[in-house]
């Protein structure tokens, strides 16, 4: 009995230390925020004060670079989720090696580093773009980024909606088909039904990574500015608080968009349940009828 | 031969060789349904256009572009794809023997970089799995469903926070006066701060951090699959708790460990934010000096072949892993 006491005082202390170690940092960063001292730190209080907030919401900066992760972020979405969702129908089309193939190509971007995928495509896109003569249109900043982040952003859409997509039942299509549907209307109003919830969280999956992307950014981004390249700058330069105000914005954002989302899916389950339930009692209604 | 048209010359027999295995890699006397016939034709050229434009334009051009300019010399734009633009391999001579007024043997500066960042994230990678372990098993096999959402929640709040910020935090928490050195002083552990950049402990504790929900996800979904009869099966039967880990739980979760691992080794290896915001002046990460390649000598041919070299250690690393555990790449990148 003392053996099973000991056992559970080490477990539940490991998962003290575990927790206190994940969000400890964030709470430090968190109390550092509201000092008045312009070194961010939590000791000694000099008083509290919420001037770092302010400060961040009148620095012009970082505001753009806000705007431009916002620009940055919508395109990845509305590029990324196609993308993946024809490389996820794809995927279900081929047949070994060329499905093997297939595979490595469009997997590769995620074993691959995000500094060498933001490499590859401006050194690509410099001397591509000045070929197809539309280099003062694609050679900036911006759409390099895009382009960069969509690449390896599509690859995590793809494995997603294809996680959804094995149980799709194709005798569904099949019946469609034989009910005279033509091929686009079973895309329309079968496939894409279905593929709903996968594609909305790779919409949101993709907006997410997108806005908190460093390591492809900082080589695609050139003469622009995100967020996380403004942070960067900042903090190498040197430390001021509002930086703790803005990560403190954020994860306050973080923790409200996630209870939200957890609000959501316990609502669906619910609901789900319910319309089963009601589902099963009229079944063994109609098996009791007459 | 200039880059594009080299460029243009392997994707395109990439692609001949694609098409060729999908055409006569079949079983004989398997019929197959013709791409458009299948997909009718506004989905069939949706489906040609978006994946040709992701995998050719995206994927295998830039990739092949980078290998290939790796292999030139840096010359102005005028220059390019005239008489001087040969094949060279003077980028990767400065990588390992140095530029070619050094006197050194070797290149050490930039190949101590290498070797320790790829030495380091190795070991930063088999930490990270002995921390995210724990977690893992627990939350997979004994944890109840109200308390497995509010460890997600709570593991998920950090993974949101970006890099720079997840280092700043870590600077504000260990830096010479910071909140660390003041509870240890305070607690008369230490009389002089301890100076955590200095010595590297604030960035590997920092890489740990930023990789602990990469690991326990694939963990987690491994051993949840397991069988719980399996283990208490084990333990019945007398097996202490590290033989039921080692030899039970481990084998079954081999690719979720795997998965967990390579990307960890991966994010770790190729990060720049946190080497940026928490190198010590003594500690050279390799990813800024590819960086400076870049930005601050604006040779970008070398760049690409600093980049290839990493590159080169990551698929190193996959292909051990995959080796090792003797498992597919589709069964590790689930």
């Amino acid at each position: 009995m003392t053996g099973h006491m000991l056992n559970r005082t080490i477990v539940g202390l490991y998962f003290l230390s575990f927790f206190v170690f994940l969000l400890g940092p964030l709470v430090v960063m968190g109390v550092s925020a509201f000092n008045t001292s312009t070194y961010p730190r939590v000791w000694p209080i000099d008083g509290v004060t919420l001037h770092w907030f302010e400060a961040l919401a009148s620095d012009a900066t970082l505001l753009e670079g806000l705007r431009t992760s916002v620009v940055i972020g919508f395109w990845v979405v509305v590029i990324s989720v196609p993308l993946a969702l024809a490389g996820a129908i794809v995927m279900t089309q081929l047949f070994r090696s060329a499905k093997s193939f297939y595979y490595f190509v469009v997997v590769a971007p995620i074993l691959t580093p995000g500094i060498i995928i933001g490499i590859a495509t401006v050194v690509f896109w410099r001397d591509f773009s000045g070929l197809i003569g539309l280099r003062a249109h694609l050679y900036n900043g911006t759409v390099l980024t895009v382009l960069a982040q969509s690449s390896f952003i599509s690859s995590y859409c793809m494995l997603i909606i294809m996680a959804r997509l094995q149980r799709f039942d194709l005798a569904l299509e099949e019946a469609a088909l034989d009910l005279g549907a033509s091929y686009s209307q079973v895309f329309r109003d079968i496939l894409l039904p279905f593929l709903r919830p996968a594609l909305l969280s790779s919409a949101v999956l993709a907006f997410l990574t997108s806005f908190e992307n460093y390591n492809a950014t900082t080589f695609a981004i050139l003469a622009d500015k995100t967020l996380t390249t403004v942070l960067a700058a900042r903090v190498r330069s040197g430390t001021s608080p509002t930086i703790s105000a803005l990560a403190t914005v954020i994860v306050i954002l973080t923790i409200v968009a996630t209870l939200v989302f957890e609000w959501i899916k316990r609502r669906e389950d619910r609901r789900r349940a319910v319309r089963l339930s009601a589902a099963r009692a009229e079944e063994a209604a109609e098996l009791a009828g007459p | 031969m200039t880059n594009l048209s080299m460029t243009f010359a392997a994707t395109a027999l990439i692609l001949v060789v694609f098409l060729l295995i999908v055409r006569f890699d079949r079983r004989p006397g398997e019929k197959r349904v013709k791409f458009f016939t299948r997909n009718g034709v506004i989905v069939g050229l949706y489906l040609i256009l978006c994946v040709g434009f992701w995998c050719i334009l995206t994927i295998i051009m830039p990739m092949v572009f980078m290998v290939d300019l790796s292999f030139h010399p840096k010359l102005p734009p005028s220059m390019a794809g005239g008489p001087e633009d040969v094949f060279t391999l003077v980028n990767y001579r400065m990588f390992l023997f140095g530029s070619a007024t050094s006197t050194d043997q070797l290149n050490w500066l930039h190949l101590r970089s290498f070797f320790s960042t790829i030495g380091i994230s190795i070991g930063l990678t088999f930490l990270n799995f002995a921390v995210c372990y724990p977690i893992a098993y627990y939350m997979a096999q004994s944890a109840s469903i109200p308390r497995l959402r509010l460890l997600v929640l709570l593991l998920i709040i950090p993974y949101w926070v970006n890099d720079i910020l997840r280092a700043f935090a870590f600077r504000i928490l260990l830096s010479y006066n910071g909140f660390m050195n003041n509870v240890l002083t305070w607690l008369g552990i230490t009389d002089t701060p301890v100076d955590f950049i200095g010595a590297n402990v604030a960035l590997y504790l920092a890489l740990v951090y930023s990789n602990l929900l990469i690991m326990i996800f694939p963990l987690y979904n491994a051993i949840e699959a397991q069988d719980h009869n399996q283990i208490e099966a084990a333990r019945d039967l007398g097996a202490p708790w590290w033989h039921i880990h080692l030899f039970v739980v481990m084998p079954q979760a081999k690719p979720g460990i795997a998965s967990g691992m390579t990307l960890s080794f991966m994010l770790m290896a190729g990060a720049i934010a946190t080497p940026l915001v928490l190198a010590g002046p003594r500690s050279l990460w390799f990813t800024p000096i590819i960086y400076d390649r870049f930005y601050q000598l604006f040779d970008w041919p070398q760049g690409a072949a600093y980049a290839m070299a990493l590159l080169v250690a990551c698929i190193v690393f996959v292909l051990g892993v995959l080796k090792i555990t003797g498992l597919k790449l589709g069964e590790i990148t689930k």
